[in-house]
């Protein structure tokens, strides 16, 4: 039996919503992570060690267990403890926690690499150390890592597929949707592989704007 | 504050890094609207002594006193905090390395402390850089980023951005040793402005002409110690310490 392509024009509704699914709880969980990265290297720097010996398990709980038992965790999990999440925001919490300790760890060795000189100058104009930190040295931190954290928010993206096991119809799940109504697996997964790499395609000119905005920040 | 009160007073002023022993009992006064130099050989304690009047390396003996207010206190922590921010809005601070913020243009290097410690408005925080940048001469650039700049301007722009906190008293460390000499010029003629002025200032240089022609007095430092001390005619032309003669010669020699 061969390929026959013609199928899927038919399910591009389908598909199409499935995209606009995916980037949703991509740029949701990617502002999550992002902000969360920031909130995260500021805690594992600054905070006193009740906050800090928390997080650092919270941070090995994440980076050292797959994805997709925290995904299960978050989202069935919890339900035993009276937290009936959505599954939208449960996926949107378990990718953006994830990548927020990935990011959090760039963005406190940026911190760490930022010029001793720059917190001096602001402290000598009289700032505290948290607005030193805040409006000096966590900006530039942040600067200096748009490309590896561009790399991560990429990553997240291709990550975003496992949020189809708790039953958020974003795009890899519209396909098998499709699959379950056609047999037809190989054009399906191929057309969502061919919307991903298009989705990719705009984050990185996205990411390649940001980059070059801050270019004369440096 | 009384008259017999200084502007500036350094009572003792000790510093030890473990066994070594930077600053070795330091008292200075430093009046109103005076500009006082301190040169010395590397390493002798300039950069310390200087940073020590603002809590940025903090003494181990001492006390510096503005106007009669002990700057290093000894307080519990989050009081030092608000003492010590408050000192340092009235203690402006020029770096060898001009320490610009990259990530912020021209004006908002020189508003941001402003609109943020003294609550002031964008509109006056934008006539208040407008001002502090035409003193310095880089209103043209007041759109720039750091990046966009020479080291001179930079350092005008730094000038600039200590200056909109309105500060009692100057710092300057070392304010053009790491321009390129045809960039010293405009920082010199800058700071002579401010002292024209009146700005008190205390200025770590290894300039000895600029020193010459606009300080009322010179410290020579020597390990720790303040070796001698004049105005600059006496300091220059007719130290009376062998120490001092010693420094001024090499140092001649070495920069011609
Ligand atoms: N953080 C530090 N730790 C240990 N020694 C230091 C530190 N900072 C300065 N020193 C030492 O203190 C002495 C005086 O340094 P400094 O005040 O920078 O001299 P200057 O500015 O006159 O060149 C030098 O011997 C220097 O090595
Ligand atoms: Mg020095």
């Amino acid at each position: 039996m061969g390929l026959d392509f013609s199928v899927v024009p038919s399910f591009a509704d389908a598909l199409l919503i499935g995209v606009l699914w995916t980037i949703a709880i991509t740029v949701c969980a990617a502002l999550l992570s992002f902000f969360g990265g920031i909130l995260f290297a500021v805690i594992a720097l600054y905070a006193p060690w009740f906050l800090r010996l928390p997080f650092r398990f919270f941070a090995w709980l994440f980076m050292g267990t797959p994805l997709l038992l925290q995904l299960f965790l978050i989202y069935f999990g919890l339900v035993e403890l009276g937290i009936d999440l959505p599954a939208f925001v449960a996926g949107v919490i378990g990718l953006g926690l994830h990548f927020a300790v990935y990011n959090s760890e760039l963005i406190q060795t940026a911190i760490v690499a930022v010029d001793k000189g720059q917190m001096e100058a602001a402290r000598t104009l009289g700032l505290s150390r948290p607005q030193a930190l805040i409006r000096v040295v966590i900006p530039q931190a942040v600067r200096d890592v748009i490309p590896p954290i561009g790399n991560n928010m990429i990553a997240l993206l291709k990550d975003s597929a496992l949020v189809s096991v708790i039953g958020v119809s974003e795009l890899t799940l519209s396909a098998q949707l499709a699959i379950g109504r056609t047999y037809r697996p190989f054009e399906f997964y191929a057309a969502a592989a061919v919307l991903y790499y298009i989705i990719n395609l705009g984050m990185e000119a996205v990411l390649r704007r940001i980059e070059r905005r801050t270019q004369l920040s440096r | 504050m009384t008259d017999q009160t200084p502007f500036v007073e350094i009572r003792h002023a000790q510093k030890s890094y473990g066994d070594l022993e930077v600053l070795k009992d330091i008292s200075l006064t430093v009046q109103r609207g005076e500009i006082v130099a301190i040169i010395g050989p590397s390493g002798s304690g300039k950069s310390t002594l200087l940073r020590a009047i603002n809590d940025l390396d903090p003494l181990t003996g001492g006390e510096i006193l503005l106007e009669g207010v002990q700057v290093n206190k000894t307080l519990p922590h989050r009081q030092y905090e608000k003492h010590i921010n408050a000192m340092r809005q009235q203690i402006g601070m020029v770096f060898q390395h001009f320490n610009l913020f990259p990530h912020l243009n021209v004006r908002d290097n020189v508003t941001m402390a402003p609109k943020l410690l003294k609550g002031i408005s964008s509109k006056e925080a934008d006539k208040l850089a407008e001002e502090q940048l035409n003193h310095v001469g880089m209103l043209e650039r007041i759109d720039y980023y750091p990046s966009q700049l020479s080291g001179g301007q930079k350092q005008r722009v730094a000038i600039a951005r200590a200056l909109a906190m309105q500060p009692k008293l100057m710092l300057f460390d070392e304010a053009t040793s790491a321009l390129d000499p045809e960039l010293v010029e405009e920082v010199n003629l800058v700071m002579k402005k401010l002292a024209e002025e009146h700005m008190t200032m205390i200025i770590v240089t290894h300039e000895m002409d600029f020193a010459a022609s606009v300080c009322d007095r010179v410290l020579f430092m020597d390990q720790g110690v303040v070796v001698e001390e004049g105005p600059p005619e006496k300091i220059f032309k007719n130290p009376d310490m062998d120490r001092t003669k010693e420094f001024l010669r090499k140092h001649l020699a070495g920069s011609k």
